[in-house]
């Protein structure tokens, strides 16, 4: 974990509640797709966490939903104005037992973190397949993004509106070699019912401290309890039960 | 300029020390910086059992301050004593405070009495005033005889100096504080979290699973020196202040309220080198204030 001081160079609208944020800072402690930054908003107590979509040397991209104020400040903030965030945080994705083919599963603001995955997993030679599931083709971001890494993408909304209609697990019937998956707990459930190979989930909580002092986002797993920000939020389909 | 403060008998290098609950047991900040420069920290709440705590959402926000209802998760007395004091040697070669929380005076008596023979302890501060677990906690910090009786229990088992942690959720302070020290504490931590509550407008619930929550951060701060304020008027035991602290002023001004040392908690969450940046500031700004020995101005507020 490091903090430092990061520089806003860009701060757009995908949709109209989901923002994309590249900042330019220190980014040496980020060592894994999946890991996550906590970014102090002016005015705010706690610092918001938020997972790395992708970054390079010196620079990192967020994408972030508008779900409360802290994060509708953040929205409003403009390129030059600097944020305090503490990067590093997390374990992040186990890339080792991906096998040829893995199946990147992301819905909603879940996609983001498996966008830096997918392309670790590229530049390792590997052929990932993307489904990205959304409620509505308005609420769609990052299609492109994924397609320009030259991967198989699947869309699915869960209106009919784009896509295939319905959840991503409309979408798995297809041979893969290993899962990752990032989304709401009832499509975690869902995959976790459906997927047929072993697998990693990344979880959600609300954070406190989000680097393992506070015991604020614990969740209780087969080994016995484990934080979501320290221990997590990549965990092991075998570790969890959701 | 000296930094120094004697707690129950053991010196400190500076009264700064991280709350329990918001340093664990110290590996996540010390793998950050060298937390010997602590005064000492007090660790995670132990109880008799393990205890995986509440549900979450365990975290709300509130204007310049916190909710959260942890609930003591902790994993046991039998782990700490095997694994985590063990483990902490290696990285804090200070007197350490031990926080033990139960539901039963024998559970207190329990973990204190197989803490008492730990060298690395400096300290117990027994904590009668957690706002987040039923049937146990904070109702032995709400009553001058319930929380006298848990001190008594507690000292017949122990050498070592007791700081009972109260509670701010009550009507009368001092009146539980004497009863403590009536009963043999040797010192007086407060204040734990204020009682809150924040309800979700999207999902018209309580935000929190546990419903209520213990509130912290610079928004308790004036609380919190009131309190320490009237408890020193009431006991002639130290006090270890706490409440909101975030700066080196915060420190300043609560011992001049009567604490002989202060607890950080909140600010460690928020920023992991809160303390460090206490400790660093202390010595500037008690020369803008002309203080030469930080031990001077304990109570200072009280005199004349």
């Amino acid at each position: 974990m490091k903090q430092g001081i990061f520089t806003i160079v860009e701060n757009q609208a995908l949709t109209s509640s989901v923002y994309s944020m590249v900042l330019e800072g220190c980014t040496s402690e980020i060592k894994n797709p999946g890991q996550f930054v906590e970014v102090s908003i002016p005015g705010r107590f706690l610092r918001r966490p938020i997972s790395v979509c992708r970054w390079a040397e010196g620079r990192l991209t967020l994408i972030y939903k508008v779900v409360g104020q802290g994060t509708a400040d953040l929205s409003a903030m403009a390129p030059g104005q600097t944020l305090d965030l503490l990067t590093g945080l997390g374990n992040g994705y186990d890339l080792s037992p991906a096998g040829d083919a893995p199946l990147l599963l992301g819905g909603g603001v879940g996609v983001p973190p498996l966008f830096g995955l997918c392309e670790a997993l590229v530049a390792q030679g590997k052929r990932p397949h993307v489904i990205l599931g959304f409620n509505t083709k308005e609420e769609i971001f990052y299609e492109a993004e994924f397609r320009a890494l030259g991967v198989p993408v699947t869309v699915t909304t869960a209106d009919g509106s784009y896509g295939i209609k319905g959840f991503v697990t409309d979408a798995m019937d297809l041979p893969y070699t290993y899962f990752y998956a990032c989304g709401p707990l009832p499509m975690l459930r869902a995959i976790d019912r459906a997927a047929k190979t072993p697998g990693q989930f990344s979880m959600e909580e609300r954070m406190g401290c989000g680097f393992g002092a506070c015991m604020g986002c614990t969740i209780q797993t087969k080994a016995g309890p484990r934080r979501v920000c320290k221990d997590g939020p990549v965990f092991y389909r075998e570790e969890v039960t959701l | 300029m000296n930094t120094k403060v004697t707690l129950c008998g053991l010196e400190l290098d500076n009264p700064v020390i991280p709350a329990s609950g918001t340093f664990g047991f110290g590996a996540e900040f010390a793998a950050l910086y060298d937390i010997n420069i602590l005064g000492t920290f007090s660790f995670k709440g132990t109880t008799r059992e393990p205890r995986f705590g509440n549900p979450t959402p365990r975290i709300a926000e509130c204007p310049a301050g916190m909710l959260n209802a942890v609930g003591l998760q902790n994993p046991g007395i039998d782990h700490v004593l095997a694994h985590e004091l063990p483990e902490m040697k290696r990285y804090f070669h200070k007197p350490v405070m031990a926080n033990v929380s139960g539901f039963s005076v024998e559970d207190y008596v329990e973990v204190c009495r197989r803490l008492d023979s730990q060298e690395q302890v400096g300290w117990l501060e027994v904590n009668v005033s957690c706002p987040n677990v039923h049937g146990g906690g904070m109702s032995f910090g709400t009553d001058p005889a319930s929380a006298g009786a848990v001190t008594k229990a507690v000292k017949a088992v122990t050498t070592k100096p007791v700081i009972v942690k109260l509670s701010p959720n009550v009507t009368d302070i001092a009146a539980i504080a004497r009863a403590c020290e009536e009963n043999g504490a040797d010192g007086i931590s407060l204040i734990n979290t204020v009682l809150g509550m924040r309800i979700d407008l999207n999902r018209r619930r309580p935000l929190l699973a546990n419903t209520t929550g213990g509130m912290s951060g610079p928004a308790i701060f004036p609380l919190a020196v009131r309190m320490v304020y009237q408890v020193y008027e009431a006991v002639s035991i130290p006090i270890v202040g706490m409440g909101g602290v975030s700066s080196a002023r915060d420190v300043l001004e609560l011992m001049l309220a009567g604490a002989t040392a202060v607890e950080v908690g909140a600010a460690n969450l928020t920023d992991p080198f809160a303390c460090k940046k206490i400790i660093e500031e202390l010595p500037s700004l008690m020369a803008q204030y002309h203080i030469e020995n930080l031990s001077d101005i304990i109570g200072g507020a009280h005199h004349g």
